[in-house]
Formats: C-alpha cells, structure tokens, sequence
C-alpha cells in the first residue's frame, strides 16, 4: 500500500525539519560543511550524555532512591511537597520522588527491550525476505501488509488485554505490530545491495550466505535501521506507558510511570504533583531519547547535514 | 475511464485485507484461553458439568473446526450478528454502533483542529525557516530564525508528551484551576468534546507542524517558485495557489496515517474525560474479558482504518493530476 513511501517522506521531511536552513541556491562552502559536522557531533555529544546519564539512573534506580519506593507510610499518606518529600506522598504515603526514580528502571528498560526485540526480529525477517525473495518472501510480506492495515494501538489494545495484562504482554503487544516497518526497511535496503559487484565478489571468493549476510549485507544496511529505531524508542516508551495507564500493562504495586498515573490520577484535584512527577518523568526520558535520535541522525547521514 | 478502472482494481486488493484483519481478530480471540462457553458460565457464577458446557458448545457451533468457525462468523458478522456481550448480555453490534457517533465526531473534530493549527504554523515555521536563509537584514534573519525555532520547539515538546499527560494537565489548568470546563463530560455535549479535542490535537499537530514545513520547505525550494517570484507573483498567491496545493498530497497521506494511531488514542482519550464512546467501550471491555465486544471494537476499527486509507488512495486521484495520469496510463 502507501505505507513504505510514506514512512520514507515521513523521515525525510523530519529530516528537513531539524536542520535550520534549506536552499538550494546556496551551496555550503568546504567550512560551512565543516562547521556544520562540529555542531553535529556537539550536539551528538550532549545529548549522549545526557541519554547515558538517563541510563545510570534507571540501571541503579534504587540506590538513587532517597526513601524505599515500596515501603508504606498511611501516617504521612498524601503530602504536599516538602524538604523531605520533594514531591509529596501518595495515598500509601510512598515518597513520589522515589517511586519516580524506581520506576524509571521498568518504563525505561521495557521500552528498550521492546525496540531491541523488533529491531532484531524485523531486521532479520527482512534480510531474509530481502535475500531469499520467492514465496517466502511473499508469505512474509503480505502478513507485514496485515499488521500495517491494522490501527496499531487499537490491535495492542487488544492483545495485552487478552494476554492478561502485565509488562511483559503489553511489550509483546507491541512488538506485534511494530516488527513491519523494520521488515521493509531491512527488506528493501537488503534488495538495493544484494545485486552490487561487491556481492558478487564475495560469493566468488567462497563466502558462504551467513557469512555474506553477516559481513556484508548487515554492514551496509545497518545505518537505516539504527536510526529508526532509536528514533522509536520515544514512541515506544510513551505507548508502553499509554497501556500501563489503561491497566493493561505493568500492574501496581510495581512502579511504573503510566500506571502510577493512573493510580494518582484521581488525587488531580487535590495533589496535581502526584500525577506530574510521573509525567514529567516520561515526557522528559522521550525528549532525551528523541533529541538523541535526531542527533544520530544527522550524524549518520552527512548529505543531510547541508539541508 | 481509466480511472474507474482503477477504482475498481483498488476494490479488488482490499479483500485479502479485509479477509486478514477478520481472520486475525477472530485468531486472536481463539487463542485468548478461555472459550465463550466456560467464560458464559463463569461469569453466570455457577458450576456447570462437562456435558452441559459440550451441549452448549455444539448449540453455539463450538464444536466446529477452526476455519468453519471463522467462516459462520464472518457470515454473522456481515449481517451485524457478533454475538451478545458477556457482562451485559446486550446485543454487541447494535451497543457498538450506538456509541460509534459519538467516537467519529471527536475523530473528525480533531482532525479538522489539527489541519486548523497545524497548516498555518507549519507554513510559518517554513517560510520563516526559508527567510532566515535568504534575508540579507541580519535582523530580519534572527526574527524569522527564532520563529521558526519557537514553533519546532512547541512542536518537539508536543510530540514528547503521552497523550494521557495531556488529557490530565489540561484537565488540571482549564478545568481544576481555572474552572472554565466540566471535569468528566455529561454526555455528548460541545463543552465536553474541548478537552477531548484539544488532548488528540495536540499531540497530531505536533507531528504535523513538522511534516507540513518539511513539504513546504520542499516545494519552496522548486524552480517553479523561483519562477513565479521572477515573473512578480505576488509572495501569498505562491503559497496559497501553488505551494500548499503541491503539498496537499503528502499532507493527505499524513493525516491518513495518523487515523490509525487516533482511533487507537480516542480510547485512552475517552475513558480519561469518559467520554461515551466506542473507545471508552472498548477499555471496559478489555478490562472485563468481554471478548465479543473486543473483537468487534478490533474488527470495525480495522475496517474504519482500511476504508479511510482507500478513500485517502482515491482522494489523490482527485487532487493530484499526476496520480491521474499515472492511473490513466
């Protein structure tokens, strides 16, 4: 259908939007490029950092705690913000601060594992289509068609509600309609360099099809693939989240972002905090992730740098 | 002539689509575990003997294999028979598509203040983003670079936010705070729907800002604008007759695509301002293991998704003369 060309313009429009100038009148000098690629890589830089220190934190979530996350207090039930409670308590008296930080090890972690499994799941089925083409190409392919024709959310809606709920089936969920668009890019990626010279001097020289696969497809056709997925991971994270707000993924008392929203959500009225610490904890993780995204990206695609 | 051809071809390939998504969603609940049979009886609270649950299977054609099973109720389901709701009892298709309007008028709503926010921001950032290449006033060119910055910052802080976090604050700030709007929506009523609106548009404009000043940027950079400018077309006549008009397409498919992830957001939207829709209807659902109603949440909202995609195919036809004639030749 219109998907594969869509997903394209998608990423090339995005792609225009992120650099500041596009003329074509104009061509950048030798040290306009070059001053181009250090504002790349400074960026590429800090937003690393930043990605990484994100990571420490939801790696040791719980020594960073100040308070146990799960320990409950019902005498200091529902506090406003203090100097020992920065964001108050919840209705078990919870320090929020706390169970934020913790949570940033599911809600992070499961996002991640989500975007690891359909980057490699869907990497894979695509070399292999890419590669064998025939039939099972086809078959492949028409059931990537199917989950792309469905209402993405609505299907993983779905799913983890029958699956029972928990982290672990709204990440399956998920995966199950978000492994297509890796398929393709793979796919076609794997199509533009199965007929090069190259490829030809390698089956030449003896190179077996693993060894082909792994050390020559693979390398070529890595960049694309890299790039979506960690633009993804923002995506993911903040649909992960949607289902456990629903209850249809991770279930209290575990700490999670979306499902400790929907616990405190009825407190809006009287601890607003309670609900915003939470969410601002998504909302600042996906921004880092996608800043990041971005970054990499014009880092990896140095013809996009000029745009 | 040829178009209608085309029109025609087009039908012909949603039927293995439309086969798979049924298939699938009936798959899907199948392999859910429980069959109807024991969770009727479950839910009715009593326990019943093996041979009572095989006798109703057999009355209800449980018994069948699987792909006969599918097919008796495809047949069913195109005659808006998709079985009675395990928790209330009530006829599935007939609840389902009391509450359908209700869920469509807050799609169409915030897809039309989507396109209302999105288009002219869009086209702001684009021009500004273009300016602030070409001016020659350095002044000029910092005003319209931190436009142009201003709106793809609002734009990246909107497609950061889960729409859920949306739906709360706005809640908190205009209904909480300031008062202005009812807290939970009393029926479908326009001072219940602002909310609603506001959560689903927010996050679509956010991603759609960035797309229309990627297109416009695209097409700013044509030779026929240049063109135009030459020959003294004046600057709005270009982007309103020329430049938004060859950009209608790649809007079109966008918003198409979008479709899919908002039918999927009304149902978070929903149950959060409990707005009386299929989505809301699809949580409770969900949460109560009412399978019937699921499926025909999953199966109607598929088609929904399919048939907006294949008007959008057809649309292109419409408004872009070189789709036609490509399907002319």
């Amino acid at each position: 259908m219109t998907m594969e060309n869509n997903s394209t313009q998608a990423a090339a429009t995005t792609i225009s939007s992120i650099s500041s100038i596009s003329t074509k009148s104009k061509t950048p000098t030798i040290r306009e490029q070059h001053v181009k690629k250090k504002n790349v890589k400074a960026r590429l830089f800090f937003f690393g950092a930043l990605l990484l220190a994100l990571l420490v934190m939801a790696s040791f979530a719980e020594s960073f705690c100040p308070y146990d996350p799960y320990a409950q207090n019902l005498d200091i039930a529902l506090q406003a913000p203090s100097a020992e409670h920065i964001f108050g308590t919840d209705r078990y008296g919870r320090d929020m601060l706390s169970r934020v930080i913790a949570a940033s090890h599911v809600s992070i972690f499961s996002s991640l594992s989500l975007v690891a499994a359909i980057t490699i799941i869907g990497t894979t089925i695509g070399i292999v289509c890419g590669w064998r083409g025939g039939r099972l190409d086809t078959v492949l392919m028409r059931a990537a068609d199917m989950f792309l024709a469905f209402p993405g959310l609505v299907f993983a809606m779905a799913v983890a509600g029958v699956m029972g709920g928990g982290i672990m089936s709204a990440v399956i969920a998920l995966a199950a309609i978000s492994w297509p668009k890796y398929a393709r890019v793979a796919r076609s990626k794997t199509l533009s360099v199965r007929e090069m010279a190259y490829m030809r001097a390698a089956r030449l020289s003896g190179s077996g099809t693993l060894k082909i696969i792994v050390r020559h497809i693979l390398p070529n056709i890595l960049t694309p693939i890299i790039v979506t997925s960690m633009l993804d991971i923002g995506t993911m994270m903040m649909e992960l989240a949607g289902l456990s707000f629903l209850g249809l993924g991770a279930k209290p008392p575990i700490a999670e972002w979306g499902s400790m929203m929907s616990e405190t959500r009825r407190l809006l009225s009287t601890v607003p905090i309670a609900v915003f610490a939470p969410g601002g904890a998504i909302f600042v993780s996906v921004m880092i992730f996608n800043l990041f995204g971005d970054a990499l990206r014009d880092y990896m695609d140095p013809k996009r740098r000029g745009r | 002539m040829n178009v209608r051809k085309y029109f025609a071809s087009r039908m012909i390939q949603l039927v293995p689509i439309l086969i798979g998504i049924t298939f699938l969603s009936f798959a899907m609940m199948q392999v859910a575990g429980s069959d109807a049979v024991t969770e009727m009886y479950s839910n009715a609270g009593a326990a019943v003997s093996e041979e009572t649950l095989d006798a109703a299977r057999a009355r209800l054609g449980l018994d069948k294999p699987f792909i006969v099973q599918y097919f008796v109720w495809l047949g069913n389901m195109m005659t808006g028979d998709m079985g009675k709701s395990f928790i209330s009892g009530r006829d599935v298709f007939q609840t389902f598509m009391s509450k359908l309007p209700a869920t469509l008028l807050l799609t169409v709503m915030s897809v039309a203040a989507t396109i209302v926010l999105s288009v002219p921001l869009g086209l702001l950032a684009a021009v500004s983003a273009e300016r602030s290449a070409s001016e020659q006033d350095s002044t000029h060119r910092t005003i319209y670079s931190v436009i142009d910055n201003v709106v793809r910052f609002l734009s990246f802080i909107g497609n950061s936010m889960p729409n859920f976090f949306v739906a709360l604050l706005l809640m908190n700030f205009l209904a909480i705070k300031l008062g202005l709007l009812p807290v939970i929506s009393s029926g479908v009523t326009l001072e219940s729907a602002v909310m609603p609106t506001m959560t689903l548009a927010i996050a679509m404009t956010a991603k759609y800002i960035r797309q229309v000043r990627g297109a416009v940027l695209d097409e700013l950079g044509q030779g026929y604008v240049t063109g135009a400018r030459a020959r003294g077309v004046r600057e709005s006549v270009i982007l309103t007759k020329s430049v938004l008009r060859s950009s209608l397409s790649t809007l079109l498919t966008l918003l198409a695509l979008s479709i899919g992830s908002l039918l999927g957001g009304t149902a978070i939207v929903e149950s959060i301002f409990m707005w009386d829709g299929v989505g809301k209807l699809a949580v409770d659902a969900i949460t109560m293991r009412d399978y019937p109603m699921i499926q025909a949440y999953v199966v109607w909202m598929a088609i929904i998704y399919v048939g907006v995609n294949f008007v959008t195919d057809m649309l292109y036809v419409v408004i872009d003369p070189r789709v036609r004639l490509g399907a002319e030749k």
